[in-house]
């Protein structure tokens, strides 16, 4: 392989009737490294991660995997490959010993019954092999999904939204475990919705109605927003928000809490516009942008290609 | 207000939701549509329980004119179709085994002499009796004709014999079922009735149940070919299929008595032929249906032509020629030819042979389908 990249695509592109749920997207992951895949919900990330591991077919684009071609090697990308699916799809009615089991034989993995027993104790599973799939609450299931797409050693991961609806101390746990991993080289392309999560990333991809908005390192994405954030602290900030997201220059107006974020991206017509508000009240101050914002910011400026 | 007990809107919502719902199940209103048309076209058209044109062998021995009078009587009663002329009796027997001929109208050597000498002649009749109400009204036919079948021929010198019963002996063999028991038939046709109902219906929730429970998605993601899934989904409801066979045969011999002339391996052997189709078509039936109901459906769409038009429910030779032909198709048609030939008939792989070739035929192309239909993507 001449290249350590894991993930080396473009013009990535799909077609559901009318929509183009993928709209020309280049991805590239280097080896080793953990990818954020972000975007709101039915931005196109599922349906991007399937084209990867072949489940679904390209309208366009082309790329390798792991060295294979996304589309004439499919099969050789899915022996190599760990896909974590959305929804937990695993055999609810089998044993997690069962299912474990299953999967290995599908992979062909050498002692097996070794590498199923080894893959029950590294994440915790072994007193609950023989607790059926189904009876699991959601953070168990998301452990056994991430111990079955790990147990054939893959060198890539998809990990699709892995940590919905886990409570924060297993979500904790799984991030430990994908920089451990990630340590040993393995590379992941990880869908979430958190924001912790994507600073947990070595780099991000941000996504929004199937296109590609931004790339790079969590400090790149920000830079490149070239946005401006105020925050507010004061009375009525709901009644504030209203006034300001009618002056020019301000792009949104958010409430943190009992903080209100003021954003544009244009610094100077912010500022005028803001000046009118900068009342004994109010106390005003300059932030940096937070990815939220920026994301937010994002998907507010791209246009909706759904809609049209 | 909202103490009503029948709320009109309520209500209304459901019915609502219930057309918008049927409205996008074409499948479900099809089959909703498809089967009474099915059953009147079927029950209607295809059901005759007063089979007539039997497909009849003739072993002739003797070319005088009453004998030919004789058969152009039988043949006029319309029960009768003579479809061969045999020369010896095994070549007669061959043809009742493979189920070729239902009768064999068999006039014996000197039957003019006799009949002129007064001498009673017999005339040998062997039927099929595997079914008897396939050849009931035939062999009822058959007697009554006796009287009257030489009238005209009995003139002049041998008119002392006109009339009167006794001018021939009509020796009727009912062969494999003498005595007309209806189990025997039933019986060893229920096991490919049962089989092909479970079997197809197992394997129709096979493929649909992965994709309903959203097991697919994974199921896919692993480095898999078609035909390692459909196989390794058909192989274990084999043996459920042979435990059912153990059951229908013990029942059939130690409730209803049913013989067993023939080789219980080769029955057995037959069996897993069979066995595979069914599970064939189920399992191509499943990655065609979207969800388990409309898969369902279909192994209901199959299976209800199958029973009909097989011969396990009406005489298989009572119905129309079209109707026959479509019957050929299903392999229950094949199958009970070949149970009913082993348990009752005795039969070997010889006679068999070309009933299993037709079943395996259609395993064969019932799996390439379903190989072809099974989606490797999402799409
Ligand atoms: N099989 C499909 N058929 C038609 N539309 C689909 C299909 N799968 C996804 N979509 C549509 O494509 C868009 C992207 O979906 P998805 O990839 O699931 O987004 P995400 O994972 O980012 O939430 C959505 O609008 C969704 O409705
Ligand atoms: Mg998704």
């Amino acid at each position: 392989m001449p290249t350590d990249l894991a993930i080396d695509v473009r013009g990535m592109t799909k077609r559901f009737g009318e929509l183009t749920a993928v709209d020309q997207i280049d991805l590239q992951v280097r080896a080793g490294e953990i990818c954020g895949f972000l975007g709101p919900n039915g931005s196109g990330k599922t349906t991007f991660i399937r084209m990867l591991c072949g489940l679904l077919r390209p309208d366009a684009g082309r790329g390798t995997c792991l060295g294979h071609d996304v589309i004439a090697g499919s099969e050789a990308i899915k022996r190599q490959v760990g896909y974590m699916t959305q929804r937990f799809s695993f055999y609810e009615d089998l044993s997690l010993f069962e299912n474990l089991d299953f999967v290995a034989r599908m992979y062909a993995v050498p002692n097996r019954r070794a590498a199923v027993c080894e893959s029950l104790e590294r994440l915790g599973l072994a007193e609950r092999q023989r607790q059926l799939a189904g009876q699991l609450s959601g953070g168990w299931k998301q452990r056994l999904a991430l111990a079955a797409c790990m147990i054939h050693s893959p060198k890539l991961l998809l990990l699709d939204e892995p940590t919905a609806g886990v409570d924060p101390k297993a979500r904790r746990e799984f991030w430990e475990q994908i920089h451990q991993l990630a340590g040993q080289g393995l590379t992941f392309l990880i869908a979430t919705h958190y924001m912790d999560e994507a600073e947990r990333c070595h780099r991000l991809a941000y996504i929004g109605y199937g296109k590609l908005l931004a790339h790079g390192t969590v400090a790149e994405v920000v830079a490149q927003a070239k946005l401006t954030t105020w925050s507010v602290r004061g009375p009525n900030l709901l009644q504030l928000a209203e006034a300001l997201r009618r002056m020019p220059g301000v792009k949104h107006a958010v409430a943190f809490g009992n903080t209100l974020h003021v954003s544009g991206d244009d610094a100077a017509a912010l500022d005028r516009s803001i000046a009118a508000f900068r009342t004994e009240a109010y106390h005003w101050e300059r932030i940096e942008s937070g990815l939220e914002d920026v994301f937010i910011h994002l998907i507010e400026r791209s246009p909706d290609n759904f809609a049209s | 207000m909202s103490a009503r007990v029948f709320s009109v809107s309520r209500f209304w919502a459901i019915v609502v939701k219930e057309f918008a719902q049927m409205r996008r199940d074409r499948l479900t209103f099809a089959m909703m549509l498809g089967v009474p048309i099915m059953q009147l076209v079927l029950f209607g058209f295809a059901i005759n329980s007063d089979p007539k044109h039997l497909p009849t062998a003739v072993l002739l021995a003797d070319h005088g004119p009453p004998g030919r009078a004789l058969l152009h009587a039988i043949q006029n009663s319309r029960y009768f179709d003579f479809v061969r002329q045999v020369r010896t009796e095994e070549e007669a027997h061959t043809m009742l085994a493979r189920g070729e001929v239902q009768f064999v109208v068999n006039i014996p050597e000197n039957f003019t002499r006799d009949l002129c000498r007064g001498d009673r002649p017999a005339i040998l009749v062997e039927a099929d009796a595997t079914d008897p109400a396939a050849t009931g009204n035939a062999m009822a036919a058959l007697r009554a004709l006796m009287h009257t079948a030489l009238q005209h021929d009995l003139k002049g010198p041998l008119s002392f014999l006109a009339g009167t019963e006794d001018a021939i002996d009509l020796r009727v063999h009912a062969r494999y079922n003498p005595e007309g028991i209806t189990a025997y038939h039933i019986v060893p046709g229920l096991m490919g009735v049962v089989l092909t109902m479970t079997m197809v219906m197992i394997t129709g929730l096979a493929i649909t149940r992965e994709r309903e429970r959203g097991t697919m998605e994974n199921l896919l993601s692993m480095p898999t070919r078609p035909l390692e899934v459909l196989v390794g989904k058909i192989v274990p409801y084999i043996l459920v299929g042979y435990i059912q066979i153990a059951l229908i045969l013990i029942a059939a011999r130690l409730l209803f008595h049913v013989p067993l002339m023939g080789n219980l391996l080769l029955l057995l052997a037959a069996a897993l032929v069979f066995i595979a189709a069914n599970l064939a078509m189920g399992i191509t039936f499943s990655t065609v249906a979207s969800n388990q109901l409309q898969a369902m459906q279909m192994a209901f769409f199959f299976f209800l032509p199958s029973l009909m038009l097989s011969g396990f429910m009406f005489p298989f030779r009572g119905m129309p020629a079209w109707a026959q032909a479509l019957g050929e198709l299903f392999p229950l048609t094949h199958f009970l030819r070949i149970v009913r030939g082993i348990l009752l008939k005795g039969n070997g792989l010889g006679e068999v042979a070309l009933q299993l070739w037709q079943i395996a035929l259609f395993a064969a192309l019932a799996l390439t389908i379903g190989v072809k239909r099974y989606r490797r993507t999402l799409d």
